[in-house]
């Protein structure tokens, strides 16, 4: 695909004009008394996609995993603040965290499917919602992966097993599996770090396909890939917010200097 | 500017490559050093096979019998028929001093170990005689060994065979009539053994429940009076089961009669005649008349009987079943025990306790569980779990049938759950490194995909750690096979009467005392009366009881690799 012309089909938009899925309101998060997050204020504009750009430990997938309460999982992790999704804040004590999670996708670093079959790997999400008819999950199982593009290159083999699978098909088959349950956002945690520059280019393609439907937050160390992919682009450093907004400007026109040290190579 | 220095001239050729130090850097001495460690280790292991499988399975060869005089000096000519078992070099000055006539001329004699039978005749059917002093040696064709019920082998000639007291055949014609008559004999032994054991098995068990049921109703305080209707079905049915036990008494008395028809009239070699019924026999036949074929078929058919027969004679004859079957049941019952029971404990230490230094503490309490000598174990198993467990089970369950107890007494339940806990330890720690082992990246795709903790540990983890769970229970078996010492507390017997499987309801008689490979070396390697005769089979149940660890070994890891290859894990 073109990448110029993708991105001069980009209309030049604000956060504000948008609808959005999710909005953070100081968002403060310390891993025992160490702060990793500080005051995080931003808004995520539906079916569009969000990139968060910054250096090594700035805090972005430490950010992304607050979206659908990863941290959790985290000994010692602190949340402070609201973080909005659709309106009702995900850190409410009343918040079933398994809806979150069907709500909210996620796909990372290094692929990782079950070892399972190709089939039983997508439908493990569907599975898990109580979804027991062989038609309906037949069909979500084909959607979701011609969804992820993949369908062409596995349906005649989906009994066998994902690990067979290269790693970019991998990585196409767990975004599959995120996207059939049909979540609202999908959260991106590099989901082309581990990959070669082919299959990287696949599942960029897919991004710009699938922000069709879902909400899409991604993180990345490689600025073009966000340059690429993106609608919004969020620069973050050591736990702050530095500056956000629409992608082509932060890239072109960045208003602060440590966002302009940064994509120019100063530091990273 | 400051002269750079000159390069110095790239040299790549190695420098040293005689001395010691040289030598050692390449490594090469850890290559034999761990080469020679691997080696020692395998050939202990085929050396261990070999020695117990060619000490034990020549037991079975019918091996020729020997005729021939021996001679001491000054002394009359003794006749002997016997089967040579070895021969070793013994010293002079030991032989004399163990009052043998010899002069100091050589100093090493040829002493053979024979075997001569007829134990009832002879006291002992095992002599210790000095090579040179068997004279006129032959192999006659028309020698017989007989395999008897008791007193062990007959060794003679056959003279005559008798039919209700009078003689039917003599010499050749007795020999070729006798097989036909031992096969018929052979089947109203089968036939007998089946009602004995089968028939009248199951109405004793009839009428041991029937008196239990009797019992408890006394219990119940429910007399003749206030509950008729139920004394009343208890007494028919022991009127029925009386009855036939009599039909069966009946039947037995015929076939005995029937068994008693035939008996064999046989001369010892030094001239003593016998009469020995065929029903005391077990087989009979003439080795040295016999080709390799021949005693082939033999070889395997006294294998075979030696894995699926009962023990006679003090377990020094006759076969091992019921001591593979309990170790094997026993083996089996403590996997169903220890399997659930240690994942579970794997699972809670390992996912939801918090890791802190209780965990810790009681991980390292476990792992030293593992070091408990296993006695200890036993007198656990015999304290706690036949006392305390299988008392109260008794006074609350089994009230009828005390003061004899029902589970209050050692048992192959008790074995199972000594030995599933003995082998906790081991199950626990594998299940542990297994759930350890599970890469962080699965269990977080699981849960973001809406799974809970509990769903994931179900769907991915335990699936994942199947494999690691087979080596604990691997581990286990291994240990649990050969673990002899706990059980002589907790259920092992020298000779059970019943297997714990059996076709009465409810089939599976937990209860009861088993039989044990492991114990039964030690049974019949150090209680026989009979050191020679038990000393093969020493060795034979020794090699059996690898073969069935090997066997029970080998399917546990093949279940294991199966699930591997299933849940091959990603890397990293």
């Amino acid at each position: 695909m073109d990448i110029d012309a993708l991105s001069a089909s980009r209309q030049p938009s604000r956060i504000e004009d948008d609808v959005h899925a999710i909005t953070v309101e100081n968002l403060n998060l310390f891993y025992g008394p160490k702060q990793a997050l500080k005051n995080i204020n931003m808004k995520i504009a539906k079916k569009k996609a969000t990139a968060f750009i910054g250096p090594s430990g700035c805090g972005k997938s430490t950010l992304l995993r607050c979206f659908n309460r990863m941290n959790d999982l985290v000994d010692g992790c602190r949340v402070e603040g609201h973080l909005n999704l659709e309106g009702k804040n995900i850190y409410d004590k009343d918040v079933d965290i398994s809806a979150l999670r069907r709500n909210v996708g996620m796909v990372f670093q290094k692929p990782n499917p079950f070892p399972k079959s190709i089939y039983e790997n997508v439908a493990y999400g569907m599975r898990l919602a109580g979804v027991t008819k062989k038609r309906e999950l037949d069909e979500t199982v084909e959607w979701a992966l011609k969804g992820a593009a993949l369908w062409e290159e596995v349906k005649d083999r989906l009994d066998d097993s994902a690990l067979g699978l290269s790693g970019g098909q991998q990585q196409r088959l767990v975004i599959a599996r995120a996207v059939a349950i049909k979540p609202q956002v999908l959260l991106m945690d590099e989901p082309c770090s581990a990959l070669d520059p082919i299959s990287t280019l696949k599942v960029e393609e897919l991004i710009n396909e699938l922000k069709k439907e879902f909400t899409i937050v991604i993180v990345t160390h490689n600025m073009q890939q966000a340059a690429r992919v993106s609608d919004y682009t969020a620069f973050m450093y050591v736990g702050d917010l530095i500056e956000f907004g629409n992608t082509d400007k932060l890239f072109t026109k960045p208003s602060m200097k440590q966002t302009e040290d940064y994509i120019t190579g100063k530091y990273g | 500017m400051a002269a750079t220095p000159a390069p110095k001239p790239l040299d790549l050729t190695a420098k040293d490559t005689q001395s010691v130090a040289a030598y050692v850097k390449s490594g090469q001495p850890y290559v034999w050093l761990t080469a020679a460690a691997i080696s020692v280790a395998f050939i202990i292991t085929v050396a261990l096979l070999c020695l117990t499988a060619a000490r034990g399975m020549p037991h079975f060869w019918p091996a020729d019998l020997l005729k021939a005089e021996y001679q001491e000096p000054g002394a009359e000519p003794v006749p002997l028929l016997a089967e040579l078992i070895s021969e070793e070099e013994v010293s002079t000055a030991r032989l004399i001093s163990a009052g043998l006539k010899l002069d100091d001329s050589q100093p090493f004699h040829t002493r053979d170990l024979i075997k001569v039978g007829n134990r009832d005749l002879y006291g002992a059917d095992f002599r210790y005689l000095l090579d040179e002093w068997i004279l006129n040696r032959s192999y006659p064709e028309d020698a017989v060994v007989l395999e008897r019920m008791e007193w062990g082998n007959f060794h003679g000639f056959l003279e005559a065979l008798k039919e209700n007291g009078s003689v039917v055949a003599t010499g050749e014609q007795a020999w070729t009539a006798y097989a036909e008559r031992q096969r018929r004999a052979d089947r109203l032994h089968h036939e007998l053994r089946e009602i004995e054991k089968g028939e009248i098995g199951s109405i004793n068990y009839g009428l041991e429940r029937v008196r239990l049921d009797t019992r408890r109703l006394e219990l119940a305080g429910k007399t003749r009076e206030n509950a008729a209707a139920d004394y009343q079905k208890l007494d028919a049915r022991k009127a029925e089961l009386d009855a036939s036990y009599e039909t069966l008494r009946t039947r037995l008395v015929e076939i005995k009669t029937e068994l008693a028809r035939d008996s064999l009239v046989l001369k010892s070699v030094d001239g003593q005649e016998l009469e020995i019924p065929l029903a005391k026999i077990a087989r009979g036949y003439r080795p040295n008349a016999m080709g390799l074929f021949a005693k082939l078929g033999l070889y395997f058919e006294k294998l075979w009987e030696f894995v699926s027969a009962e023990p006679r004679e003090a377990n020094t004859e006759g076969g091992i079943f019921p001591a593979i079957f309990g170790t094997v049941m026993m083996v089996l019952l403590m996997s169903v025990f220890v399997t659930p029971f240690g994942i579970l404990a794997a699972l809670y230490l390992r996912e939801y306790a918090k890791q802190g230094t209780v965990t810790q503490i009681i991980r390292i309490a476990v792992n030293n569980l593992a070091g408990v000598p296993s006695i200890v174990y036993g007198m656990f198993g015999l304290g706690f779990f036949v006392y305390f467990v299988g008392g109260s089970l008794d006074q609350l369950f089994y009230a009828e049938s005390l003061p004899s107890p029902t589970f209050g007494t050692p048992g192959i339940l008790w074995a199972s759950l000594t030995l599933a806990i003995l082998t906790l330890p081991v199950v626990i720690v594998a299940t542990e490194e297994g759930l350890a082992r599970i890469p962080r990246s699965l269990r977080e795709a699981s849960l973001a995909l809406g799974a809970t903790k509990a769903e994931t540990l179900w769907k991915v983890v335990l699936p994942m750690a199947s494999p690691a769970m087979m080596t604990g229970l691997i581990l286990a078996i291994a240990r649990a096979a050969g673990e002899v010492a706990p059980l002589m507390l907790v259920g092992v017997v020298k000779l059970a009467p019943s297997l714990p499987l059996d076709g009465n309801f409810p089939f599976v008689h937990l209860e009861r005392k088993f039989m044990h490979l492991g114990f039964h070396i030690y049974d019949v390697g150090f209680q026989s009366p009979n050191v020679e005769a038990a000393r093969p089979l020493v060795y034979a149940t020794s090699f059996l009881l690898v073969l069935v660890i090997v066997l029970l070994n080998v399917s546990a890891i093949r279940i294991r690799n199966r699930l591997r290859e299933k849940y091959k894990a990603l890397d990293g």
